[in-house]
């Protein structure tokens, strides 16, 4: 059913000069997520009002703003994990994002880390990369398939980026917090998103942890789109290019850290407490 | 270095390889003799005068035992790796024992008290012809599949609206509760058509031969031991597979195995059917070696003792689920002869004890035992 609404908004979309390939991420225009005027109300109150931003390819944004700004309900939003009662939300040009399920738009491209760090406790590093990397997700292939060359090449590289090389055999469950968020933005990795959306990375990391998880962060914006929503200012200024200010469900500003630090209205809703 | 690696990344290594590893290849062959040899010549042989001679009453035990550990093993496939607790697996089961049932039931032909072409319950309803659903249960396989097909449909459907609303946890676990009541007092009713209250019994045949032959009880025996062993060996594959650690992150992470592109829809539906086929194939067994089946097993306390077993051997392990049923059931047929009144108390107690103290289960002590001393 889902699929022929989507042929069908697809259709609606097309009639530009390239060929539209269901499925496949669109980025022709620069611009990797798209939301407008998304509102979203629990219970009568507008958790997101109106809220619109777009996200270009291979840009690193950060995403603040106090409590109850709906940065969180943002995240389920385009997870798919809450719907919005109004408004358009599109993953590149063709995919409409409240139209999918959350495995669909997982597979489409959009990475999510967690507040709190979620790995598989119970199997090994090693496991929880396997189990994320990108290949068919389907149960005949979960019970029949077997790694293959590339795919073990793949996950010990990943093991060298997020630096857990050495504890690929640990249970998961007994790294360290640092580690298990690292972990969760290797497992992340091996899905090869388009879009990866990290919900306070370095919340409840020593300062050491927070420097290494700004180097990574670093390291992967331009190959990756990457969204940080983040309470710690000097971790959101020591890797933000552009910054966007939430407040009470829609944009409140948006633009270098420098000019969001100077506005007035930032300042009074925010920064200034 | 290169050991651990090998050791740790058991799917590096072909199926047989991976299923013999690890000195359990000996343990299959040891229970593959026990249950084609050991027993069939303990019992058949050796005259009954001996102190080596095997009752027909143990072989029977040991048969209902053994059935009951296929029960347990699927437990823990849904339960222990999953994390999906059913209440309600004693109606699998049941509908298994009442597929083949059927065909038990034709098979006693003209010998009824009665010597209708129908079954004494039937002729007792004052029944002409076999209702629609009994039709070709005369037949041996159709018998075999409709009592794989049967719990295994009501699986697919069941768990097809259960998991795709969502439902977890104890809500999950109280609907397969009230699913098994519900289909208990339905088979209560006698216009259902099997046997009300009574059920199936008085079975003469299988296959044309007299199901009470030493010959025919130990052949029943011995498939159900091969059984046993083939589904052990299926779980250890599944359960060493990818697929065996997407369940298992199910139970720990659900939400990060959807956010990995998995539809953990599919999985819990795909290990959710089978658990319950193979409660219907451990049915299918169990009555022809019992000689009845009735509604009981489908009342609520008997899929609760199921978890029971399950619980006591140890979760999420391939084999404390058939040690746990062992014990159990071993403990049980014990002391309904010795003190039937208290048995029930003795469960329970067993059961707080080993949620308080042994969250592993049986299994967990020992191989903490085993840990300890090396």
């Amino acid at each position: 059913m889902s699929g022929v609404q989507d042929v069908a908004v697809a259709d609606s979309y097309s009639g530009g000069s390239h060929l539209l390939q269901p499925g496949v991420l669109d980025t022709s225009h620069g611009v990797v997520l798209y939301l407008e005027d998304v509102t979203v109300t629990f219970d009568g109150f507008r958790a997101l009002n109106k809220l619109s931003l777009s996200i270009d390819v291979g840009e690193l944004r950060c995403i603040i703003g106090p409590n109850g700004a709906g940065k969180t309900t943002m995240m389920d939003v385009i997870t798919g994990k809450t719907r919005p009662d109004s408004g358009k939300v599109f993953f590149g040009q063709t995919m409409d994002l409240t139209r999918m399920r959350e495995p669909q738009i997982a597979q489409a491209g959009i990475g999510r880390k967690f507040q709190k760090p979620t790995v598989f406790e119970q199997h090994t590093v090693y496991e929880n990369l396997e189990l994320a990397l990108k290949t068919d997700k389907g149960i005949w292939h979960s019970l029949f398939g077997k790694l293959t060359p590339g795919e073990r090449e793949r996950i010990d590289s990943l093991l060298e980026t997020v630096k857990l090389t050495d504890l690929a055999q640990t249970q998961s469950g007994l790294l360290s917090h640092g580690q298990k968020q690292w972990l969760e933005i290797g497992m992340l990795l091996a899905q090869e998103p388009k879009l990866l959306m990290l919900d306070e990375p370095v919340a409840g990391m020593t300062d050491q942890e927070t420097e290494r998880t700004a180097e990574l962060l670093n390291s992967l914006a331009g190959q990756h789109s990457i969204m940080v929503v983040e309470h710690d200012m000097d971790f959101v200024n020591s890797i933000a290019r552009k910054v966007t200010v939430l407040h009470e469900g829609s944009v409140l500003a948006e633009g270098s850290m420098d000019k969001v630090q100077n506005d007035e209205r930032v300042i009074e809703v925010y920064l200034g407490r | 270095m290169a050991e651990t690696q090998v050791l740790t990344q058991p799917w590096r290594q072909p199926l047989l390889l991976r299923l013999l590893q690890g000195g359990s290849g000996k343990a299959y062959g040891v229970a593959l003799l026990l249950v084609c040899v050991v027993v069939p010549v303990l019992n058949l042989l050796v005259p009954s005068g001996s102190v080596f001679h095997l009752s027909n009453y143990m072989v029977m035990l040991v048969g209902k035992i053994l059935c009951y550990a296929m029960l347990a093993l699927a437990m823990d496939l849904i339960w222990g790796y999953t994390g999906i607790l059913s209440l309600g697996h004693g109606v699998f089961f049941a509908l298994g024992g009442y597929a083949f049932g059927m065909y038990l039931m034709r098979q006693i032909g003209h010998d009824g008290v009665y010597h209708s072409d129908l079954p004494d319950f039937m002729v007792f309803l004052n029944w002409q012809d076999y209702p629609w659903y009994w039709k070709g249960t005369g037949s041996f396989l159709y018998a075999l599949f409709l009592a794989v097909a049967a719990p295994g449909l009501l699986a697919l459907v069941f768990g097809w609206f259960a998991f795709r609303s969502r439902i977890k946890g104890v809500y999950f676990s109280i609907i397969t509760q009230a699913m098994t009541f519900a289909f208990m007092l339905l088979f209560f009713r006698n216009e259902t058509g099997f046997g009300g209250n009574n059920g199936f019994t008085d079975f003469k045949r299988v296959l044309g031969i007299a199901i009470t032959t030493p010959e025919m009880r130990m052949a029943l025996f011995v498939l159900t031991g091969l059984t046993l062993l083939a589904m052990l060996a299926m779980a250890q594959y599944i359960v060493k597979s990818k697929f065996g650690r997407v369940l298992t992150a199910i139970r720990d992470a659900e939400s990060r195995v959807m956010f990995s592109g998995y539809n953990p829809l599919h999985y819990k539906l795909a290990i959710w059917t089978l658990s319950a086929v193979m409660c219907g194939i451990a049915g299918a067994l169990y009555v022809p070696q019992v000689g009845i089946i009735n509604p009981g097993e489908m009342s609520p306390a008997n899929s609760i003792e199921i978890a029971i077993w399950t619980a006591i051997g140890g979760r999420g392990t391939l084999l404390g689920p058939l040690l746990g049923a062992g014990i159990v059931n071993g403990a049980k047929s014990w002391f309904t002869q010795s003190f039937p009144e208290y048995w029930l108390y003795f469960l329970g107690l067993l059961f707080v004890l080993v949620t308080l103290y042994l969250p592993n289960g049986v299994l967990g002590l020992i191989r903490k035992a085993k840990g300890a001393k090396s």
